[in-house]
């Protein structure tokens, strides 16, 4: 059986050899693969020689080899005219035997046509409102109650479609406040992998490429909580949509990335568009205060379009720096030509020293601000009149974060925001004036594990002060995802 | 004086047109040099570490450009996936990588950034260094209770010499593909360097083997195929598993062995603690010996002959010294 083998496996190399020398003309090439096959070869041959030493022995593991193996090895090595000696044992995945009792593990990379991981945030906290939901925590994802919460299960697939696409999916799993499980398809696209003239095309349902903090997903925040700027401007559960993206890779010697996004614009996950608001408990959509016309899309005017643009320098050997421009264009549902505009600016630094272990030290620093122009159209039936206005909003964060030893990271945020005195709602608590300073601390006993703990301070014209604190415990199974800078 | 004045008129636009000529000229002749220089344009060679990027310098010599992305002495698992990298990755026409998830954690996104087809898998211009090289350590099972293990095996294979050759020669082969008629030229380096290797191969072994068996302490579980090449023992590591910081129990346990079984030499990496090595080594009367993870971090070790080179000595003295 075993000579069989031999012979087989043999007489596969010379073919393949064979195959090989009438291909490559290439001389280094085909001394390339003679010494790939030469070692394969030995491999095989030691392999054959183990499996001998194994079944003749009552412990196989750890046999210490006896010199005649050994000699016996040189000997093989000599005969099959290798000049280096091989690796003592073999290594490669096909060159272990398997056995029975041997676990048959799934999913190994490289062995599987997509990547599969799951990603759970956990939350524990208090607050001095009672329903932090209402006022203070306005992110989807955020903790949103006291005591226990789960935000955050999500599910990411990745992997390559094809030659000309890779596909990635998110679908986020979360408890509501009755512990109630929700589910929502977060991001499901695919992207082209070879566009000519340094083009990429996204398209599907995913993040628009608005700031920074819009494209990451939660687990890769740096505090608990989403801007109050991002909850205001883009709802609670950020900017995504159905549409496309062309991205281009500018010919510059630093690098210089420029965006174009098309989106439906339908719906909450738009919410600065054609979002159609809320009930006002009579039947009627509102958003503004306004009664919504759930219009259907007229013309490629009716779409909303993102461009951005972004830039990144290296300032010192140590020090990164990407600065970037966004923009979000198309028509709100307050009327049949009523426009929102949407403007951002993002700065994003970081020092990292050249001998960091496991990337600390670090220092980094992330400012975000945006500004929205919500043209409302008029409506005079609303219970007070509403006149035809432009309502105006904008804010910042800020977040400074010091990795000071491996594993630990501590930071703190501050975040404003404000809108102007429109005769809608002078006095809403999601458009008045309101401030929050949240120092954290995370410590990641692993890569794929992290335990955080942040404070909040909030102060609101129209909710007054508040103090929350919250734990937030997080685990990540399967594939290793890759860190995006 | 209209007379005059048309004179310098016509001899102004006589001057312009000469001025126009020799402009032309001048930019025909610009562009031809710009196409010959193109013709003979140097490969873009990126490497993702500088131990590929040392050994791409010896084969690919003058007729590569050579850029690495990690700095020689940053843990090579924890690479900030910068967008100056996507720039890069863009202009290369071949990249070097481990290709045993080492890089895992920070290459896939620059790729995908770069758009740059002449790196697709497949392609010579992507150049796997783990290809034909057996690797220690595949792990039976995933287990991540086990700390961060790689499923494909222990990426660090560089230190060994002969695998050494096997990357060279991999780079050799894609570099002719990428540009056949240097290909003599990469094949005359290739065998340079290969009996350079030989012959400085010969000499370590000499050196190291008077102490052939010999146990060496490690902080990450790096030096495995060092330890393979030089007949020594290297299974203790001041990490309790790899990539889990050294914890008190554990070097606990590290020293009693060390003390029982009379372990000398501790090997520390640039981005690691040293103080924790030199605290061990205090208890047990040892010696902590630097031992740089990649070539090009120090004078003494630009290539990855004298790298290897350094490396050897290094611990031949700490063996030495604890004589």
């Amino acid at each position: 059986m075993k000579i069989v083998n031999l012979i087989g496996l043999s007489s596969a190399f010379c073919l393949s050899a064979m195959i090989a020398q009438a291909q490559e003309t290439n001389e280094v090439e085909h001394l390339k693969k003679q010494l790939q096959q030469q070692q394969q070869q030995i491999d095989t041959l030691i392999r054959k020689v183990e499996e001998l030493a194994k079944s003749q022995s009552v412990s196989p593991s750890s046999v210490p080899k006896t010199d005649d193996q050994k000699r016996l090895e040189e000997q093989l090595a000599r005969e099959l005219g290798a000049t280096n000696s091989p690796p003592a044992s073999p290594g490669a995945e096909p060159s272990k035997p398997w056995s029975v009792s041997q676990p048959i593990t799934i999913g190994r990379a490289g062995s599987a046509y997509m990547n599969i991981s799951f990603d759970a945030l956990m939350d524990a906290g208090w607050s001095t409102a009672a329903d932090p939901s209402a006022q203070l925590q306005l992110g989807d994802h955020d903790p949103q109650k006291r005591g226990f919460s789960l935000r955050n299960a999500e599910v990411a697939l990745d992997g390559a479609v094809d030659p000309y696409f890779k596909g990635f999916a998110n679908i986020v799993l979360k408890l509501d406040n009755d512990n109630a499980t929700e589910i929502e398809l977060e991001e499901a696209f695919l992207q082209s992998t070879s566009l000519p003239a340094n083009l990429q095309l996204k398209a599907g349902q995913f993040f628009a490429a608005f700031g920074r903090n819009n494209l990451q997903h939660p687990h890769a925040w740096a505090l608990v909580d989403a801007p109050i700027i991002s909850t205001r401007l883009f709802g609670p559960d950020g900017f995504r949509n159905v549409g496309a993206q062309l991205s281009w890779l500018a010919p510059t010697p630093f690098y210089t990335e420029a965006f174009l996004g098309i989106f439906d614009g339908e719906g909450g996950t738009t919410h600065s568009f054609r979002n159609p608001g809320e009930d006002d408990g009579t039947g009627v959509n509102r958003f503004a205060g306004r009664a919504t016309l759930n219009r259907n899309l007229r013309g490629p005017q009716d779409l909303v379009f993102t461009p951005r643009l972004a830039s990144s320098f290296e300032i010192a050997d140590s020090q990164t720096l990407v600065a970037g421009l966004s923009g979000a264009f198309g028509p709100n549902d307050t009327g049949p030509h009523s426009r929102t505009e949407i403007y951002g600016a993002d700065v994003y630094w970081k020092w990292k020293p050249a001998n960091a272990k496991a990337g600390f030290p670090f220092v980094s620093w992330q400012t975000e601000t945006m500004y929205r122009r919500f043209g409302a159209s008029a409506d005079s039936l609303a219970s007070t009149p509403l006149p035809s206005e432009n309502i105006k909003d904008w804010g910042i964060y800020s977040q400074l974060l010091w990795g000071f030893k491996p594993r630990w990271i501590t930071g703190l945020r501050g975040d404003y925001a404000s809108g102007n005195s429109a005769r809608f709602d002078a006095s809403d608590p999601f458009r008045g004036e309101r401030w929050r300073i949240s120092p954290v601390l995370t410590f990641y006993p692993s890569e794929f594990s992290k335990l955080r703990l942040q404070y909040n301070y909030d102060h609101g014209q129209f909710i007054g002060s508040e103090h929350s604190v919250w734990l937030q415990l997080e685990f990540m199974l399967g594939a290793h995802a890759a860190h995006k800078f | 004086m209209p007379h005059t004045n048309s004179e310098s008129k016509l001899l102004s636009f006589e001057k312009g047109k000469l001025k126009m000529k020799t402009l032309l000229q001048s930019w025909f002749s610009l562009l031809g040099v710009l196409l010959i220089v193109d013709a003979h344009a140097k490969l873009n060679v990126v490497a993702t570490t500088w131990d590929f990027g040392a050994i791409a310098q010896e084969i690919g010599g003058a007729r590569i450009e050579l850029l690495t992305l990690a700095k020689s002495t940053e843990d090579p698992h924890f690479v900030d996936a910068k967008p100056s990298f996507i720039v890069k990755l863009n202009h290369a026409d071949a990249l070097v990588e481990g290709g045993s998830e080492l890089e895992v954690g920070w290459l896939p996104p620059l790729l995908e950034g770069a758009r740059n087809s002449k790196l697709d898998a497949g392609k010579p211009g992507h150049i796997y260094g783990s290809e034909g090289i057996s690797l220690l350590e595949i792990p039976a099972t995933l287990d991540r209770s086990k700390g961060d293990i790689h499923a494909a095996g222990n990426p660090h294979f560089m230190p060994d010499p002969l695998n050494g050759k096997i990357v060279a020669a991999h780079i050799a082969a894609s570099l002719c593909q990428l540009d056949p008629k240097s290909c003599d030229y990469f094949k005359a380096n290739l065998k340079a360097f290969d009996e350079r290797l030989d012959a400085k191969m010969a000499e370590w072994q000499k050196l190291l083997a008077p102490y052939k068996g010999k146990e060496v302490v490690g902080y990450h579980n790096y030096w495995v195929y060092f330890a393979k090449r030089f007949d020594l023992k290297m299974d203790l590591y001041l990490e309790p598993k790899p990539g889990i910081p050294p914890t008190p129990s554990h070097l606990a346990e590290v020293i009693t062995k060390m003390k029982s079984e009379n372990i000398k030499v501790i090997v520390v990496q640039p981005y690691q603690n040293r103080k924790t090595a030199e605290t061990v080594a205090s208890h047990t009367g040892g010696v902590v010996v630097d031992f740089p993870s990649f070539p090009g971090g120090s004078k003494e070790t630009q290539s990855y002959i004298e790298w290897m080179n350094f490396l050897v000595n290094a611990l031949r003295k700490g063996f030495e010294q604890k004589k």
